[in-house]
């Protein structure tokens, strides 16, 4: 069956309820409508609206109730509409959610996700496009996990719910209804919390998640008809990351490059690049070097390409990376 | 909830009942409300002010009919319609003062007119080339916030400003200020709008909150975001609510005229409740077909707030032919300099994205823009792209 990201993550929530009653959807619009962006469509429909709930227009609400929800023994998904919206509730995620598990030293659990469509590139009004991931990743407690192919999106949207920890799982909106891919649901996949090479080569590594790894996949298929060869790692984890593939790979490479939408300054590719520099620094040919979304607000959407990283802003880094 | 509360109240649930302000029927007969005048001096000042309502909120309608097309062919990525709230918005606007201060949320779009916002203005954001371009201190009016509830907290705080300047209950009609806030019904949930109500409440702060209750936010109804009217509210928190006929243009300007003088005056927030229903999509990217019915559509069409207007105008010989066909004329243009001006609205340019982020540019960022000054100029320098 050939799919896209919005109905691989539809299918996986479906599975993720049908396999454990305990598992409930929350969020604005998430009932009848199925989203803004239709990743919960049907699902009230055939769980009920106990089970598919349609929040009060509320965020901190939302995040808030989970959280005794959650203490109650249910597993909610709370669906944030867009990213720039997750802010009111952020506190409750921070604060609370974050940190229960360690307060109680373990005795209150926080099996919940929290699911962000994330990025840019649709030509949206503000707060439609940003990339909060660092935020997250940065607080102890939550881990951070984004999908980018619509396979991952239902397998990965299960395993995240089956997680005892609290996940933030962001969804590159720009993808949700582009690209189909072929799933096999009786594979096994791949572990949460493990990044993946995507594509093999041998001069430079090129590091993304999310939106990003679609770029760089162009980026290298470009670059390979230059005679330059790239390989690209889909991190998948943010928090907590997967070094082993990433440091594999440079070993071979010397050269990295982190690709992501959010900005530079204190984005997930400084995290990257400082470990790289830690842990494999002598097989370094060049510094890690960082494409990503400038350190400014997210700009008016005629102008977005402009912001966004691109696969000439990713070329243009390799070069740098090889002149070196 | 007991079943005798909430029944006690299903009239008023409906929009129903006694407290609902209003002072021309959809049906288009003049009635009075205990309490509220419409008070615009002689009948025939009253019938030139009626007429400029009529005439506000055909523009209005216009902008919204032009938007929307716009949008359908391209020229805008997105658009908050507004069908249907005209009367909220035309009543409301034209009941402030020059000094007084609007905290508009995105679908104001008759509020900005009123305030002297080129409506061409309003397209920017919509279009995807700023995010909101005229100056919120020319006109007094906030740049359209799309964050669900924040503006009311911002009022809340202009208001308390006003207070400090001494601007409240001087009497003097040129100097006394007062602050209006709009939200909508699914807003109402929001810990922000509630926090504004009760930083209000405590200063005593000179605002108004104006909900525009359109029955829906998205796809949710009303009855998701409270179980009791929501003008009721405003008791909790210690101030009063008004529920007015949002499709009815007196009601909505007496009351909101009213309530805008207790604020200036120093008594206080008021909260007014505009009843009104949101004819279109939520923008023009929802399918309401999805989450409602048509027959609540039809229903709300035989209150359109224009028409009643019309026929009150027409009825009672306020307006003759020419009149309309002089409004119809200005729409008219109205329309032409939306469809030419928003496609004139120039792209910003790529390298604007690194401006205004502080009102002291970093020398970080001055090094990003020439940074990316350079690798633009280096595909110049190529002459083509990859
Ligand atoms: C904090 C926040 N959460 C979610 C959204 C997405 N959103 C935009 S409009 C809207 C519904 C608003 O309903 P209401 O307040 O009734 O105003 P209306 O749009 O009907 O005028 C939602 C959920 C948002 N803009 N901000």
């Amino acid at each position: 069956m050939k799919i896209t990201l919005a109905k691989g993550l539809n299918a996986g929530l479906r599975k993720a309820m049908e396999d454990d009653p305990k598992v409930l959807i929350m969020g604005e619009d998430v009932g009848k409508l199925g989203g803004v962006f239709r990743i919960t469509d049907g699902l009230q429909k055939d769980f009920g609206e106990d089970r598919v709930i349609d929040s009060p227009l509320a965020e901190s609400g939302i995040l808030g109730t989970a959280v005794g929800m959650a203490m109650r023994g249910y597993r909610p998904v709370c669906e944030i509409q867009f990213d720039g919206f997750v802010y009111p509730a952020y506190d409750q995620i921070v604060s609370q959610v974050a940190k229960l598990h360690f307060r109680s030293q373990g005795k209150v659990r926080m099996p919940m996700v929290i699911r962000i469509p994330f990025g840019g590139g649709i030509g949206a009004v503000e707060h439609h496009s940003e990339s909060p991931e660092a935020q997250f990743a940065h607080t102890p407690g939550l881990k951070v996990v984004a999908c980018s192919n619509p396979v991952d999106g239902y397998w990965m949207i299960q395993q995240a719910i089956a997680s005892d920890d609290p996940v933030v799982f962001l969804e590159p909106k720009r993808q949700y209804h582009a690209d189909k891919a072929e799933l096999d649901e009786s594979a096994t996949p791949a572990p949460l919390f493990s990044s993946r090479v995507v594509r093999s080569g041998t001069d430079v590594t090129l590091l993304a998640y999310g939106p990003t790894v679609k770029t760089c996949l162009a980026a290298a298929e470009a670059a390979a008809r230059e005679g330059r060869s790239l390989e690209v790692i889909d991190l998948r984890t943010l928090s907590p990351l997967d070094m082993g593939p990433v440091l594999e790979s440079v070993r071979r490479t010397g050269r990295a490059i982190t690709v992501h939408e959010a900005h530079v300054n204190l984005g997930m590719g400084a995290e990257v690049a400082a470990r790289i520099t830690e842990q494999c620094f002598y097989a370094l040919e060049s510094p890690v070097l960082r494409v990503g979304g400038f350190d400014t607000p997210y700009p008016p959407s005629r102008i977005e390409e402009d912001y966004l990283p691109d696969l000439d802003r990713v070329l243009d880094a390799v070069d740098r990376a090889m002149e070196f | 909830m007991t079943t005798d509360v909430f029944s006690a109240s299903q009239a008023a649930w409906n929009g129903e009942g006694p407290e609902l302000v209003q002072l021309l029927t959809p049906e288009g007969e003049r009635v009075d409300h205990p309490g509220i005048s419409l008070d615009l001096g002689s009948p025939e000042e009253e019938a030139e002010v009626i007429r400029g309502f009529y005439r506000d909120m055909v523009l209005t309608r216009r902008i919204d009919t032009e938007a929307t097309a716009l949008q359908r062919h391209g020229e805008l990525g997105i658009w908050a319609q507004l069908l249907g709230q005209e009367a909220a918005q035309i009543g409301s606007g034209r009941a402030l003062r020059p000094q007084d201060f609007v905290f508009p949320t995105y679908r104001e779009h008759g509020v900005a007119y009123c305030r002297g916002v080129d409506p061409l203005d309003l397209l920017g954001l919509f279009r995807g080339v700023d995010q909101g371009r005229w100056d919120p201190a020319e006109h007094n009016f906030g740049l359209y916030t799309i964050v669900i509830g924040a503006q009311t907290l911002h009022g809340v705080g202009y208001a308390m400003g006003i207070q400090r300047d001494g601007a409240v209950g001087t009497g003097d009609p040129e100097r006394d200020a007062g602050v209006i806030a709009y939200f909508g019904d699914g807003a109402s949930s929001q810990g922000d709008v509630n926090e504004s109500f009760i930083f209000a409440a405590s200063y005593n702060a000179p605002v108004v909150f104006f909900c525009q209750n359109n029955q829906w936010a998205i796809s949710e109804p009303i009855e998701r975001q409270s179980r009791i009217p929501l003008y009721q509210r405003a008791l909790g928190f210690g101030f009063p609510g008004v529920r007015v006929d949002g499709n009815d243009v007196l009601a909505t300007y007496a009351v909101t005229r009213a309530a805008l003088q207790r604020a200036r005056d120093g008594q206080g927030p008021t909260l007014v409740e505009a009843y009104t229903y949101r004819m279109g999509a939520h923008t023009t990217t929802d399918d309401p077909t999805r989450y409602r019915l048509s027959s609540d559509l039809e229903h709300w069409k035989l209150k359109d707030p224009i028409e009643r207007v019309r026929v009150y105008l027409k009825r009672n010989g306020l307006a003759d032919a020419d009149f309309f066909g002089d409004v119809e004329a200005e729409a008219g243009r109205l329309g032409e300099h939306l469809r030419t001006g928003c496609k004139e609205l120039p792209d910003p340019s790529p390298l604007s994205i690194f401006d205004h982020v502080y009102a002291e540019q970093t020398d970080e960022l001055a090094v990003q823009k020439e940074g990316f000054a350079a690798y633009l100029e280096s595909f110049d320098a190529e002459g083509a792209t990859r």
